[in-house]
C-alpha cells in the first residue's frame, strides 16, 4: 500500500506545483481588460474567415485513429507473455505466433483498404 | 526513525527533488538547444545574458512571468485554461516511477532514489506520459482558431501512431528482462553484462525515432511546424500557459531521455563492466553516470533538429505505419525466434 501513498503524495505536489505557479503568476503578471482586436484569434492579421474554426476535418484522423486502438490493444496484451514467456515455453510462443497472425490480416487488410494513407489519390 | 519522518517528510522531500530535476533540466535544455544549434548553424545565439548566456532562460522566465495572458474571445475558457496545467503535472506525474539509481545506505537508514516503484513500472509510465496529449486536443480545440486546431489534430494522431512501434520495442525489453519493474531491467542488465541498446540496436532505433515523434521534436514537429502552422496547438497562448506547454515538451524530453538510458544503456551502470583494467569507472556514482548518459541523449535532441530537414506530413504517417511497425514487429518475432532456438 506505501507505494499507492506515495504515488497519491507526488499527484498531490505535482498538481499543486502546476496550479499554484500558475495561481502565482496570476498575481504578478501585467493585467489589462481585454478588448479589440487582441482577443481575435490568430489569422496573420487579418479578421478570421469564419466565425468558428471548428468545422469538418479530414474523415483520415478518425480512421488512423481506429486502426491505432486495435494495435495498441494487441500489443499491450503481448506484455504478460513477455514476461512469464520461460514458463510458457514453447506452447505460450505458438500462441503468440497465431496472435500476431491474426493481427497481421487486419494489417494488411487495413493497409490495402487504404486506411494507412494520409494523400487523397495514394490509395 | 519516527512513521511520521519516514511515510511524509522524506517523501515529500525526494518529491520536491524529483520535481525540481526535470525543471533544472529544462533551465538546462534551453539554453544548451539555443547555443548548440546556433553553433551549428554558424551563429552565436544568446551569449549576453551572463557568462556565455547561462542566465538567457532565466531571463526568459522572468520575461514571461510578466506577460500579459490574453484568451481569444471565441474560446472555451474552462479548457482553455485547464489544458497547460494538465500537459505540465501530467508530464511530471511520470517522473514518480523513474528510478535514478540503486538504494542508497546513510547511516542506518535505506534511502531508495525512486519514489514509488512497481512491478508494471514501464507500463504506467508509457500511460502516465501519454495523457498530456489529453492536454494538447483540449488545447488546441478550446483556442477555437484554426491553426490550434489543426495542430492539435497533427499532434494527436502523430503520438498515437508512434505509440505502437515504442510498444513493440519496449516488448522486446521486457521479453529479455522478463520483467516490467524499471529497476530490475537495470539489474538485469547488470547481470547479463551486455547493455540491451548493443544486443538489440532494432529496438534502440525504433525506439528513438518513435521517442522524437512522440515529443514532437523535430525533424517530426508537424504539430508545430512554424513555417506552416504558426506555433501548433500553443498558438493563442500566451505568457505562463506558453510556458507550460514549453516546459512540458521539455520534461517530456528529460523523461524519454530518461526511459532510453533506463532500457537500453544500463541505467546507472557504468560502462565497460567486465573490464578489470577500467575498475576505476566505479568509483564514480552511479547517479553521475545516469545523468552523463541522459545529457548526451539530450544532445542528440539537438543535434538531430540542427542536421534534418522536417517530414511532410504523409510522409510522417507512411513512416510510421508501413515502415516502423513491420519493421519493429519483425525485430520483435527475431528477438523471440532467437531466444527461443537457443
Amino acid at each position: 500500500m506505501k507505494n499507492y501513498w506515495y504515488f497519491f503524495l507526488f499527484l498531490i505536489v505535482s498538481v499543486l506545483f502546476s496550479v499554484g505557479l500558475l495561481g502565482f503568476v496570476a498575481l504578478i503578471r501585467y493585467r489589462r481588460r481585454l478588448v479589440g482586436d487582441k482577443c481575435e484569434p490568430y489569422e496573420c492579421g487579418v479578421d478570421p474567415a469564419t466565425p468558428t474554426a471548428r468545422e469538418s476535418t479530414s474523415i483520415r484522423f478518425y480512421l488512423l485513429t481506429l486502426v491505432f486502438i486495435v494495435f495498441e490493444v494487441e500489443t499491450f496484451f503481448l506484455f504478460p507473455w513477455a514476461v512469464v514467456h520461460d514458463k510458457l515455453g514453447l506452447f505460450g510462443f505458438v500462441e503468440v505466433l497465431v496472435f500476431l497472425a491474426i493481427l497481421l490480416v487486419g494489417y494488411v487488410y487495413a493497409w490495402k483498404a487504404g486506411a494507412l494513407e494520409f494523400r487523397r489519390g495514394d490509395e | 526513525m519516527t512513521p511520521f519522518v519516514a511515510d511524509v517528510l522524506i517523501p515529500l522531500g525526494k518529491i520536491a527533488a524529483v520535481i525540481l530535476y526535470p525543471m533544472v533540466m529544462v533551465v538546462v535544455m534551453i539554453w544548451l538547444e539555443r547555443r548548440v544549434v546556433a553553433l551549428m548553424q554558424g551563429r552565436l545565439g544568446p551569449n549576453r545574458v551572463g557568462f556565455q548566456g547561462v542566465l538567457q532562460p532565466v531571463a526568459d522566465a522572468v520575461k514571461l512571468f510578466f506577460k500579459e495572458d490574453i484568451i481569444p474571445r471565441q474560446a472555451d475558457k474552462l479548457l482553455f485554461n485547464i489544458s497547460p496545467v494538465l500537459v505540465m503535472f501530467s508530464s511530471l506525474l511520470a517522473f514518480c516511477f523513474v528510478p535514478l539509481g540503486e538504494p542508497v545506505r546513510i547511516g542506518t537508514t535505506t534511502l531508495t532514489l525512486w519514489i514509488a516503484d512497481s512491478p508494471v513500472g514501464l507500463l504506467i509510465v508509457l500511460g502516465l506520459s501519454s495523457i498530456s496529449v489529453f492536454g494538447v486536443i483540449f488545447g488546441g480545440w478550446a483556442s477555437n482558431s484554426k491553426y490550434p486546431l489543426m495542430g492539435a489534430l497533427r499532434s494527436v494522431i502523430q503520438v498515437l501512431s508512434y505509440e505502437i512501434p515504442t510498444g513493440l520495442a519496449v516488448l522486446t525489453v521486457v521479453f529479455l528482462a522478463r520483467s516490467m519493474d524499471l529497476v530490475e531491467i537495470v539489474r538485469r542488465q547488470e547481470a547479463s553484462g551486455v547493455w540491451y541498446g548493443f544486443l538489440m540496436p532494432v529496438s534502440f532505433v525504433v525506439f528513438w525515432i518513435s521517442a522524437v515523434a512522440e515529443t514532437n521534436r523535430a525533424p517530426f514537429d508537424l504539430p508545430e511546424a512554424e513555417s506552416e502552422l504558426v506555433a501548433g496547438y500553443h498558438t493563442e497562448y500566451s505568457g505562463m500557459k506558453f510556458a507550460y506547454f514549453y516546459m512540458a515538451e521539455y520534461a517530456h524530453m528529460v523523461l524519454v531521455s530518461s526511459l532510453v538510458v533506463i532500457l537500453f544503456f544500463g541505467g546507472w551502470l557504468p560502462p565497460f563492466q567486465g573490464v578489470k583494467a577500467l575498475a576505476f569507472l566505479h568509483a564514480v556514482p552511479g547517479f553521475i553516470w545516469y545523468l552523463v548518459k541522459i545529457m548526451f541523449f539530450l544532445y542528440l535532441y539537438v543535434w538531430i533538429r540542427a542536421t534534418l530537414p522536417r517530414y511532410r506530413f504523409d510522409s510522417l504517417i507512411r513512416l510510421v505505419w508501413k515502415w516502423l511497425i513491420p519493421l519493429a514487429l519483425a525485430n520483435f518475432l527475431v528477438v523471440a525466434l532467437v531466444r527461443f532456438l537457443r
